[in-house]
Formats: C-alpha cells, sequence, structure tokens
C-alpha cells in the first residue's frame, strides 16, 4: 500500500492550530496537521478525548472554537451546519452510531445519496446498491430490512455501505470495526484495500483496532492530552516516547499484534 | 471549490474520432467519477448515442480514474455486453467485468391488494386498537391495586413532575384562551340579547355554557394537543433509543412506571385547569358585557350563583376528570404503539391527538345525554 500522491494536489485535509472547547472544556488545544491526499489516516485516542469531535470538525458539523480547517484545498465556513454540497459530495461519513434513517429500509438508506444526487433510473441504483450490499457483506435479502431490525454489526456494514455509494474521494469514518466479528472486521479491511486500490481515495478513520493500524493505515496520528501527540507512519509512532503511546501500543495484547 | 482542486479532477469527456478504416471510434478521458458523470447530462446522452449507433469500436485508455458506478453507467450504455473492440487498462476492464458478472435477484412479487383486504385491514385495526386498550387499562386496574396495599410504592415524584408540566405551565395559555372565547361569546350574545331588550341573560348564558360545557371542553382540548402529543412523543422516543427495554430489563413495569403517573396526574390536574379556564373565560365575557351592555362586573358576580345551579360545577369538575384519564390513556396508548423509527412517530403522535380530542368531544357528549335532567334550572 505506497500511494504517491504527487505535489501539485492540495492536502485532502488540513488544520490550522485548532482550539475545541465545550463551554470551560477543552477539547483540543492547538492542533495542526496535513494530510495528503491518498493516505489512510487512523486517529486514535484515548475514549473521550475528541476524536469524534475532530472528525465531526472537518464534516463541519461543528465548529472549532479557534483556528482553520481545510479539506480538499478548501476552508470551511466559519459557521456550523452551513456545508457546502460540493464538499460533502466529495467526502463519505461513517458515524460512530450508523446514523441511519430509521423511516428507510437498508435499500432505500444505501440508495439516498444516489437519489439526492439526482439519478431516477431504477435499475441502476438497483444494480449499484445490491453490488455495494454484497461488497460489504451483506445479501440482497436484507435490503427490505428496516434499521430496527438489524443487528448492530449489520447497521455499521449498511451505513459503510451508504458511506461508500458515491465513491467520495474523502472518506471518514468512526470506530468502522467496533461491533464486528473478527471475521467481518477482516473483510472490512480487505474491502477497503481493494476499494483504496481502485479509487484512490483519502480515509480518516478513527479507530481502536490494532489490526487495522497495522495492515491499513499509512499513517498513524494519537490525540493525548489534547494535543496531537505524533502524526506519522506506525514504526515511528511506535517509537515515540509518550507514555499514552507506551500504554496503548506497548501492552502485552498490542505486542502479539506488532510482534508477528 | 479552488482552481488547484478541480485541476486534478480532469472532467470526463468523450470524443468521436473517424479512423484510418472509416470505422468510428469512441475515445473516453478524464476522470469518470460518479458524480462528475451525472453533473454533465451531455455526456451520458452522447454515450448513449454512441450506443445506438452501434460504434463499435471504444477506446478507454485515456481515462484517468473510473469508479464503479461510472463504469455501470457505460456498462448499461453498452446494453450489457462488450462492444466488439474495446481498448482498456486492465485495471478498468476488471470493473467492467465485476458489473458483467453481477446477476441481479429477482424482486418479491407484490401482493394485489383488493378492496375486501382494505377493509378487513381497518376493522383489524381496530379491533387492535380496542384490544392494547383493554390491555392497558387491565393493567392499570391491577397497578392501582397493588398501589392500593403497598402505599409506599406511589411513584409520587413523577406524578408531581406531570402535575407540573401539564398543569402549572399550561396557566397561561389556557387563560388567554379562555378570556379570548369569552370575550367573544358575550359579544356575539350581547348582540341578540339587545334585539329583545333581555340584556341580563347574558349571565345565565354565559354562566351556563361556559361552566357547564366551554370551560372544561377548551382546557381538555388544550390539554390533548399539549401534553398529549409531548406524552405520545415521550414514550415513542424511549422506544426509539432503547429505553423501554432498559426499564423491562430492570424489572420496571412500563404501566406502573409510565402510563400511571401521567393518568393519576392528569385526572387529577385537568378539573384544576378547567375550573381555571371558566374562571378566565367569565372575565372575559363580564369586560366584555361591562362593555357592550353596561352590566357591571359586581352585578354579574351576584346574579351568577342564582342563575347557575351548583351541580354545573360538579358535573364539569367530573367531566374534566374523565377527560384527564381518557386523554393520558390515548396518549400512552399510542405511545406504546410507536415503532422505533422517526415516520412511526410522526404518525403516532398525530393519531394520539386526534384520538383523544375526539374522545374528548364523545365523551362530553355521553355526560350531555346522561345528565340532561341535572343541573339545569
Ligand atoms: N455537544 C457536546 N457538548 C459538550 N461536550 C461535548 C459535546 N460533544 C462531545 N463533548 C465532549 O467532548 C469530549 C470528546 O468527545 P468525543 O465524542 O469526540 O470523544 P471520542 O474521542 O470520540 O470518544 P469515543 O472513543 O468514546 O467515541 C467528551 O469529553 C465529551 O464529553
Ligand atoms: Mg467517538
Amino acid at each position: 500500500m505506497t500511494a504517491s500522491p504527487s505535489p501539485v494536489l492540495p492536502n485532502a485535509v488540513r488544520f490550522e492550530q485548532v482550539w475545541t472547547r465545550f463551554g470551560d472544556k477543552l477539547i483540543h488545544q492547538n492542533i495542526s496537521f496535513c494530510l495528503q491526499q491518498g493516505q489512510i489516516l487512523g486517529l486514535v485516542g484515548a475514549s473521550g478525548c475528541g476524536k469524534t469531535t475532530l472528525l465531526r470538525e472537518i464534516i463541519g458539523l461543528q465548529t472549532p472554537s479557534q483556528g482553520n480547517i481545510f479539506v480538499m484545498g478548501k476552508a470551511l465556513p466559519k459557521q456550523a451546519g452551513h456545508l457546502d454540497l460540493q464538499t460533502s459530495r466529495l467526502s463519505g461519513v461513517l458515524f460512530q452510531k450508523g446514523a441511519l434513517f430509521s423511516a428507510l429500509n437498508v435499500f432505500e438508506n444505501i440508495a439516498f445519496p444516489l437519489r439526492e444526487l439526482g439519478i431516477a433510473d431504477k435499475g441502476f441504483i438497483q444494480h449499484l446498491v445490491i453490488m455495494k450490499l454484497q461488497r460489504v457483506g451483506l445479501t440482497t435479502s436484507d435490503a427490505g430490512l428496516m434499521p430496527a431490525a438489524l443487528s448492530g454489526g449489520m447497521v455499521k456494514r449498511v451505513a459503510l455501505a451508504r458511506a461508500l455509494i458515491l465513491e467520495p474521494s474523502l472518506l471518514l469514518l468512526d470506530e468502522p470495526t467496533s461491533g464486528l466479528d473478527p471475521i467481518a472486521s477482516e473483510a472490512f479491511v480487505s474491502l477497503l484495500s481493494e476499494l483504496y486500490g481502485e479509487l484512490n481515495f483519502t480515509v480518516v478513520m478513527v479507530t481502536h483496532d490494532l489490526d487495522i493500524l497495522r495492515d491499513l493505515c499509512t499513517e498513524v496520528a494519537v490525540l493525548a492530552d489534547h494535543q496531537l501527540i505524533v502524526k506519522a507512519a506506525l514504526p515511528t509512532v511506535l517509537a515515540c516516547p509518550h507514555p499514552f503511546i507506551g500504554q496503548f501500543f506497548h501492552n502485552r495484547r498490542a505486542n502479539r499484534v506488532f510482534c508477528n | 471549490m479552488t482552481d488547484k482542486a478541480t485541476d486534478f479532477q480532469a472532467i470526463p469527456q468523450l470524443e468521436t474520432v473517424q479512423q484510418a478504416d472509416g470505422q468510428f471510434c469512441a475515445v473516453l478521458s478524464g476522470s469518470w467519477h460518479l458524480c462528475a458523470v451525472v453533473a454533465t447530462p451531455k455526456l451520458r446522452a452522447l454515450l448513449q448515442q454512441c450506443a445506438e449507433n452501434a460504434v463499435t469500436h471504444w477506446d478507454l485508455r485515456s481515462v484517468t480514474a473510473l469508479d464503479s458506478a461510472a463504469a455501470l453507467i457505460i456498462w448499461r450504455a453498452w446494453g450489457g455486453q462488450w462492444p466488439a473492440y474495446v481498448q482498456i487498462k486492465p485495471e478498468h476492464r476488471q470493473l467492467l467485468q465485476r458489473w458483467q458478472a453481477q446477476v441481479l435477484p429477482n424482486p418479491p412479487p407484490k401482493s394485489n391488494l383488493w378492496i375486501g383486504q382494505g377493509i378487513a385491514d381497518s376493522i383489524g385495526s381496530v379491533a387492535g386498537h380496542l384490544r392494547s386498550l383493554l390491555i392497558l387499562q387491565g393493567q392499570l386496574l391491577l397497578d392501582v391495586a397493588y398501589l392500593l396495599s403497598h402505599p409506599k410504592a406511589i411513584p409520587w415524584a413523577e406524578i408531581s413532575i406531570i402535575i407540573y408540566d401539564a398543569g402549572v405551565r399550561a396557566l397561561g395559555i389556557t387563560a388567554l384562551v379562555g378570556f379570548l372565547i369569552g370575550v367573544v361569546l358575550s359579544y356575539l350574545s350581547a348582540l341578540q340579547l339587545k334585539m329583545f331588550g333581555a340584556e341580563i341573560y347574558i349571565i345565565n348564558i354565559l354562566g351556563m355554557s361556559i361552566i357547564r360545557e366551554l370551560g372544561p371542553l377548551l382546557a381538555a382540548i388544550l390539554v390533548a394537543g399539549r401534553s398529549g402529543s409531548a406524552m405520545t412523543a415521550q414514550i415513542g422516543i424511549m422506544r426509539v433509543t432503547e429505553e423501554l427495554d432498559a426499564l423491562s430489563a430492570m424489572g420496571i413495569a412500563h404501566s406502573m412506571r409510565l402510563v400511571l403517573p401521567k393518568i393519576a396526574a392528569l385526572s387529577l390536574v385537568m378539573p384544576l385547569l378547567s375550573e381555571w379556564t371558566n374562571v378566565a373565560a367569565l372575565l372575559g365575557g363580564m369586560v366584555s358585557a361591562l362593555v357592550t351592555l353596561d352590566i357591571s362586573m359586581g352585578q354579574f358576580v351576584m346574579k351568577l350563583p342564582e342563575v347557575v345551579p351548583l351541580a354545573n360545577v360538579f358535573i364539569g369538575l367530573g367531566k374534566s376528570a374523565v377527560f384527564g384519564l381518557a386523554i393520558a390513556l390515548l396518549a400512552c396508548h399510542f405511545g406504546f404503539r410507536i415503532k422505533p423509527n422517526t415516520e412511526s412517530l410522526g404518525i403516532e403522535t398525530t393519531n394520539s391527538v386526534v384520538a383523544s380530542i375526539t374522545a374528548v368531544i364523545m365523551i362530553d357528549a355521553v355526560f350531555a345525554i346522561l345528565l340532561m335532567k341535572v343541573g339545569v334550572p
């Protein structure tokens, strides 16, 4: 998985001295980084350290208290909620809890972005949705189910299919494999790397899954103490002396993963 | 998008060129992404045109990027088969081959509807409503029996919260609506009475109609719209967020913790609210009578007890308690019918309000018939 982004491309995501506060509570303290196109960034950090918040800032659902964010070379507006359609179609999002539309069945959920794009060709939509369903490991008989009738893992898969349907150039995934069994997460890794080979997209992914960090991510960013401690390829991150990295990457479980 | 950003996404293009041997060849270039292709309807028309003209030579080598959705568009334009001569990058060929391999499952046969089915369904649904209402009431009776023997388990905290939400916070709106209705009613009646020189009867008309009918009815309709819908939505959201399941898992009965407090609180608070509305409406009537008919407030207040028998006040109070019970019961009933999706939440909340207002008016009619001879001077 070696991507060679050419220098003319704008950065997929760029944070410039971003501070985020909820009331008095400090979440992000002076975060700056660039993510080049064609990279898969794994974002790790303790629970509640602001990973989801960071993703929401990239989507534009939340604005930082201070600082600038650029997505695909374009500055995000200073007001939350005013999403540029162009930007939102360039990016596909998998929310932590799936965020499926509860009144639509699985098929309609996945077809929703297509319909919004103004595609009315039923046969086309059907082909595409069924293909995506199969690729995330669901069967066509699941297509008619309502979200309330899905298991937790199935919700994740449907949400992933919906995020992928427009084949976006920026994919934002919030804990895509939590709640999946090991076989399914393995399938997810191979699905994503297959797609990654086909379309040179950029991924920002929050994950605690060490296997994914090792097998899929080209870069790893670590959030701790409200700051971005390091953002680099995995070996560099592993060599970093910060105590959180010690706890996260050098425990017994992690050693099993990384020493094989 | 800034200019720089659009550079790398070369626009998808299609050209037909005539080859040396006289054959036409369709040359595709640029980056074929779904969004870009959809954004250029001309391109799809051109693609379709080429396919219809049976162009047999296709050159896709200068396509820089192809996503599977765009590949599907091309594949469907080709009518699901390879043209005779295709030049294409191997990775793009793979994408098209994937579409070649896909077989769609047959759609499930649609059940055909006939009108008898519709009627049977609606009878069934009414029966279902009645049945689950009956079950809810039975459960409530059991709960009340339990609480009578275990008075310590009475959920006072929940009851008082609902009394505050449904009662205290409704004081403003009921007073306003009551006052205005009183003014309007008084004014309209005054116009008629003046013609007969029977101005003094305004007190009889206002007193009887407001205390016996309008006050309780107005208050009940406002509470049904205000608190009934809120109760239905609350229970529905609890279903959506699995809070109902969490309660069950902790062994807490829904009827005891959610339904009973609502019913108890509304039955208590409705009579009070209706008296409050009465007062506001009578006040409005008095003001209007003072202005239009020159009947002083003192006179109004002195005359009122004479012309309105006390029984009417009790009829109003009793009716209101039943209204409150019905509103809360229906609100909970519809709340529990909500399925965990947003659409059902909206439908059942609407149903709840409609049903409880209808029920209130029906109950009022029953009271009117049963108590025809009571409290009439
Ligand atoms: N809307 C909000 N208002 C106030 N505080 C918030 C809000 N959203 C998030 N927070 C706080 O911000 C912090 C970061 O939340 P966030 O959801 O980003 O965590 P996370 O890193 O994604 O955690 P997890 O791994 O558990 O999902 C938390 O402490 C949370 O309490
Ligand atoms: Mg999170």
